[in-house]
């Protein structure tokens, strides 16, 4: 089946079985890895994308659901000239360490922090206990996060 | 864990997804967020040959607050019951068990109906179904129907769904104002399935317990109604001999499962004990 | 005049995140060779049976499917996995066929390989092939040990006992006031990282290139070759960017073999990944230990002696690095105390279950579980204060080096090195606020039990023999640094390049760590154990010595002096008013080699204290503060290093709390996926803190560094049962096993009512 929808701001189209995940799909077709597969039944949160700009789940989404929609991967998230000041962020605080399960906590808290600028430390815990990390424990990481909100609430003073 | 091959349909209306069902006879299923559905085709534990997607069906999602009650369409989310202002008032025991399901992003995709129609024992949506006694909607080739909550979970994992019906939208009686209620349950960690949950409600009446709903999740192959602790409480006051009551009527009236995460004895400990302190809370 | 390099301290931000945090990090699933096929591994259902036979007809009729392979298509005599640590010749017998091979041991162990075109399609093949298997019974505890042998010519399911002894255990206990039995179990469970393996394989005719190498590429290629009956210099072993290891990733598994097998039999690249319901029956489990120990201890609270016996649940066959959990268990039981008579036997039990292997930390978790509750029960006994009777044990600086206890068979001496037990101890406890704390201890409040811990261990590490580094002072200037450690997500790129910045005092940017390919260095070992930044940081050292010394005399050609002469600044050569820049100095790049050969372990050390609270009617633990001190000699990179004590804290409260591999009495594995196999999420463990004290330097390296990065995980076990023990002490709740679940608290805590109730019943009936 044809499938066409937005892919980091590109329009896409691809063939796929029905049955191919929009993980895969965005993987293998369309050649963007930066979303990883660590677990493929919707646990882990490293395969996380934005979907119409909420988080998702790639792994548990066929590919044929994404028909028009809006998807962002942690490579649409991404700048070349710098790193953004939420990645900036992670790297100040140390916040990744093999980086598998990277992309995920990217796209989820980017989604969150643009939502909710405002997070609090147990908002923000609470919606990143959807992603698993087994490198740094989760402390650098929160850290990075509530450091960036800075970043996100200054958007809405333009 | 790819997952096995299948026919995917993705209908305009109600009434060609149902026809998309009946022509498969049985071995078709619905796709709406797939949050459940679609880790069970990644372990190959289901293998539907066609999935019929109801993304396109228009009128399904919608949240209405009305006198005689609240409805929710059957695809309606997680995240829009927890961004909608007027359900905090208009049903407080729905809005704090959704609170605890799963994670940010199962909530952005699951639904109310594909929570319902999968029956996982240990799961909150049907455990307000059942407390409230709520009514399904349901459509299919014979027609609509209405189901009670206390008819429409069979079992684990099993509804009186027939395979060409599709479960469109749940009704739960009006919240009376000045209701007292609680909602308690035990996860492992956040956002797991419950091993154990308690929602109750109840209205004072002279100071007296009246009309009292106990629902039970993770002690039985489905949610329970648990009526034989409301008999024990209905008429009284309630204070700690109640209570005493009311956890040994619990202890004796479920017969809960063991599992690789909880025994037997445990969850039912552990029932009586979050149904205790259910209890407490809710006079506060 | 320049100021020198200083690196090394600096909590410097890591090159690696760069890509990583950019999703353009290379792993193994994303490398992708030209007309590529894709692999899946039938894996066998039964937990032990004899293999009769397999039909795959039917799978091979399927659209897409190029080839099943099972033994017949290997080789008469199927390669086995030799040990590559603790290689004995009577463990031999319990080398893993790549491939099943008659038997089948363990539920996943491999049956058959298709090769196909797409992974759906291979893994739809699955399906299609038949497995004949004439089932025998399964052997799952040591209980049963007698209903099958998985080994029917060894005689026994126990693989070899290994012993720790010093001293003369038996008078210590003859002459002690006071003697202490425990009974202790620790669950299985394992490292879980979570990228999963995979690999990549091609074979061109005469190069055979594997991705998806870790941790020891050298030995690994080694056994391939061997394996594959190709000279060592026709195989390249490539490591990609790695999610994590944890001591399990890297180590020769079957499927290191089969994928590359597959490459050469079928004439493409052949890709597989594995995915997280395989990964859970094939890669390493780990730390199932058994332990009935006694203490021997004077009335003052001097430990005498250790004595006892482990078991250790090692599955179904001995794996490349099975034996050290096992031996550690034994061998490291005193931790940073002074027991002079220990004799301890730890015994390799085989069952139907997943191999082991290491797991971070390997054998020291289970053993400081056992050693600290023994510290904690005999304190209770002897009505000594636990911080005191600890004070009262510990090694002094004043008498390392200090051995500890010897092993038998194979030899593995060794020392504590330098440490102050007695001041990281005290840092702890008034970082911990201790003393604030301690009136909390087993007071009710709100609903809540409180309760404190402390305990104290050591970390090995830097194992030798030896590691290389390769410099390369590029004719453009810049340094390309070689290495054999790898990378296990530990930051190796970024520590190296300020250890090699320092060294050759050239600028950080100018600098290139490259690292884990067979192709890269002549000899390499690999990243375990705690040893890259030891083991290849010293490579460094001395290989930047070298390269300094060549460039002095390419300079000293050019200046016209002596070497000697020739002043070194950053990138230039210098003699008097002339000056040469590095770029300069060849038409070649300058190319040195250099080796650190080690056989002396480093011992970091620290010590946690925790604060509990424990709801008795759920058996939910809360920890409230958990502190953390370690002294690691020197620090590299005091971020990554804080980075990896937290994470390895985090593990630990997993394994002490929530990770359990759970199996049916046929041998089935019963927690397949991450909703049964629990591991900490963001909101569970909010509050960890953690200092690195740089107090003892370690005597044996050029750094003076310890190796660090494993030790946070040690305590964890420990601290946690004697913590819930303190909070539930007016009832008198011991918990001797992990995982600490809270239906476990909670039926200690019933157990323990009713023994006051039957004792109270008792006493009303007098």
């Amino acid at each position: 089946m044809k499938v066409n929808f937005e892919l980091n701001g590109k329009r896409v189209e691809t063939d796929v079985e029905p049955r191919m995940t929009l993980a895969d799909c965005i993987r293998d077709h369309l050649r963007q890895t930066g979303t990883h597969l660590a677990c493929e039944h919707g646990v882990c949160g490293a395969c996380t994308v934005l979907v119409n700009g909420e988080a998702v789940r790639s792994c548990l989404i066929l590919a044929v659901q994404a028909q028009d929609e809006r998807v962002l991967t942690v490579e649409g998230l991404s700048r070349e000239e710098a790193l953004t000041p939420l990645q900036s962020a992670f790297r100040k605080h140390h916040a990744l360490q093999c980086g598998f399960c990277t992309p995920g906590f990217i796209t989820t808290a980017h989604a969150l922090l643009t939502e909710e600028p405002e997070a609090d430390e147990d908002r923000i815990r609470e919606v990143l206990s959807g992603n698993l990390c087994r490198c740094t424990g989760y402390l650098p990481i929160i850290e990075a996060v509530l450091e960036a909100r800075s970043a996100y609430t200054h958007k809405d003073d333009k | 864990m790819k997952l096995a091959a299948f026919d995917y349909a993705s209908p305009a209306t109600i009434e060609e997804a149902v026809a998309l069902l009946a022509s498969r006879s049985g071995n078709a299923k619905i796709i709406s967020g797939g949050q459940s559905l679609v880790p069970m085709l990644a372990f190959r534990l289901a293998a539907p040959e066609l999935l019929v997607d109801l993304k396109q069906l228009q009128g399904l999602n919608r949240i209405d607050i009305a006198e005689d009650g609240v409805r929710l369409g059957a695809k309606v989310r997680w995240c829009e019951i927890e961004r909608n202002e007027r359900l905090k008032g208009a049903h407080p025991l729905l809005v704090e068990a959704i609170r605890h399901v799963a994670h940010y992003q199962i909530r952005n995709r699951g639904t109310v109906g594909g929570s319902l129609a999968h029956a996982d024992p240990a799961a909150e949506m049907p455990g307000i179904a059942i407390t409230s006694e709520a009514e399904l909607m349901i459509v299919g080739s014979k027609g609509k129907r209405i189901d009670k909550a206390s008819d429409f979970f069979k079992g684990s994992l099993s509804t009186s769904l027939a395979p060409d019906e599709i479960l469109t939208e749940i009704k739960l009686p009006p919240w009376l104002v000045g209701r007292r209620w609680a909602f308690l349950e035990f996860a492992l960690r956040r956002g797991d399935f419950a091993i154990a949950g308690v929602a109750l409600y109840y209205d004072m009446v002279g100071g007296n317990i009246a009309d009292i709903h106990i629902g039970a999740i993770g002690v039985g192959d489905r949610p329970l109604r648990l009526h034989a602790v409301e008999a024990v409480l209905n008429g009284r006051k309630l204070d700690d001999v109640a209570i005493e009551d009311a956890a040994k009527a619990a202890r004796e009236s479920i017969d809960p499962p063991s599992d690789i995460h909880a025994p037997a004895e445990y969850r039912r400990a552990l029932l009586t004990t979050l149904l205790a302190r259910a209890l407490r809370q809710s006079a506060v | 005049m320049r100021i020198p390099n200083s690196y090394i301290g600096r909590p410097i931000e890591r090159t690696e995140d760069l890509r990583f945090l950019r999703g353009r990090g290379t792993y193994v699933a994303d490398v992708n060779r030209p007309r590529q096929l894709t692999a899946a591994i039938l894996r066998s259902s039964l937990a032990h049976g004899r293999l009769r036979g397999i039909n795959a007809s039917r799978a091979l009729a399927m659209p897409g499917v190029h080839r099943v392979l099972t033994a017949n298509d290997f080789d008469n005599e199927i390669p086995r996995i030799a040990l590559r640590l603790q290689p004995l010749p009577q463990l031999a017998p319990f080398h893993q066929p790549m491939i099943a091979d008659k038997k089948v041991r363990y539920v996943g162990e491999p049956v058959a390989l298709v090769v196909a075109e797409t992974a759906a399609i291979a893994e739809d093949a699955l399906d299609f092939i038949e497995v004949d298997i004439e089932p025998l019974p399964v052997v799952v505890a040591r209980e049963q040990a007698e209903a099958a042998l998985l080994f029917e010519e060894h005689g026994t399911n126990c693989a070899i006992s290994w012993k720790a002894f010093r001293g003369d255990a038996d008078a210590a206990f003859k002459e002690a006031d006071y003697v202490r039995r425990g009974h202790f179990k620790v669950q299985r469970h394992a490292a879980m990282f979570m990228e999963p393996r995979g690999f990549v394989a091609d074979w061109d005719g005469q190069t055979l290139t594997v991705w998806g190498a870790a941790k020891t590429a050298w030995y690994n290629r080694r056994l391939l070759a061997a394996s594959l009956r190709l000279p060592i210099e026709a195989v390249d072993l490539i490591e990609v960017d790695i999610g994590g290891g944890f001591g399990s990733r890297g180590e020769f598994y079957p499927e290191d073999y089969l994928i590359p097998a597959a490459a050469k039999l079928v004439g493409r690249p052949v890709k597989w990944n594995e995915d997280r319901r395989e990964h859970m029956m094939a890669a390493n489990h780990a730390r199932e230990v058994e332990c009935e120990v006694e203490i021997a201890a004077r009335r003052d609270g001097r430990v005498l002696g250790l004595r006892g016996q482990i078991w250790s649940d090692i599955g179904a066959y001995v794996r490349t690095n099975g034996g050290v959990g096992p031996r550690n268990v034994a061998q490291y039981m005193s931790g940073p105390y002074a027991i002079e008579n220990i004799d301890l036997k730890s015994s390799m039990l085989l069952t139907n279950k997943t191999p082991t292997g290491t797991y971070r930390g390997p054998g020291r978790f289970e053993t400081d579980f056992i050693r600290e509750r023994m510290l904690d029960l005999l304190a209770k006994d002897l009505n000594i204060g636990r911080l005191e009777l600890r004070r009262r044990n510990f090694v002094a600086d004043s008498q390392m080096p200090y051995p500890l206890a010897s092993i038998t068979p194979y030899d593995s001496s060794t020392e504590l090195d330098s440490g102050d037990y007695h001041a990281v101890f005290d840092r702890c406890l008034a970082e911990f606020d201790w003393k604030t704390k301690e009136q909390f201890s087993g007071r009710l409040i709100d609903g809540y039990y409180h309760g404190l811990a402390v305990g104290s261990f050591i970390e090995g590490g830097a194992a030798g023999p030896k590691e290389e580094a390769r410099l390369v002072l590029e004719t453009d200037g810049t340094l390309s640094v070689y290495l054999g450690s790898s990378s296990v997500g530990q930051g190796l790129e970024t520590i190296m390049a300020q250890i090699a910045a320092d060294a050759t005092e050239m600028p950080y940017e100018k600098i290139r760590v490259r690292h884990g390919s067979t192709s890269h260095v002549k000899e390499g070992y690999g990243a375990y154990h705690s040893r890259s930044t030891v083991m290849g940081g010293s490579a460094i050292l001395r290989a930047a010595e070298q390269l300094k010394e060549r460039i002095r005399a390419l300079g000293a050609e050019r200046l016209g002096c002596l070497a000697e002469q020739v002043m070194l600044d950053g990138e230039r050569a210098r003699y008097g008013n002339r000056t040469l820049r590095f770029a300069d100095l060849s038409a070649f790049p300058i190319e040195v080699e250099a080796e650190f050969l080690n056989n002396k372990q480093t011992w970091a050390y620290g010590t946690h204290a925790v604060h509990v609270a424990v709801d008795a009617g759920t058996g939910r633990v809360k920890v409230l503060d958990y502190m953390a001190v370690e002294d690691v000699g020197r620090t590299i990179n005091p971020a990554t290093l804080h980075g990896q004590t937290i994470g390895s804290i985090v593990q630990g409260l997993g394994g002490a709390f929530l990770e359990h591999l759970v199996y049916d009495a046929n041998g089935q594995l019963l927690t397949g996926s991450f909703a049964d196999y629990l591991m900490p999420t963001a909101s569970d463990f909010p509050k960890i803190r953690s200092s690195i004290v740089e107090l003892k330097r370690c005597p044996n390296n050029p750094l003076g560094a310890k190796g660090g990065g494993e030790g946070g995980i040690i305590p964890v076990g420990g601290i946690m049962a004697n913590a819930i023990a303190d909070a539930l002490k007016q009832l008198d709740v011991q918990p001797m096993e992990l995982p600490l679940s809270p239906p476990r608290i909670w039926a200690l805590v019933e157990a323990a009512k009713s023994q006051v109730t039957t004792r109270l019943e008792g006493e009303n009936g007098k």
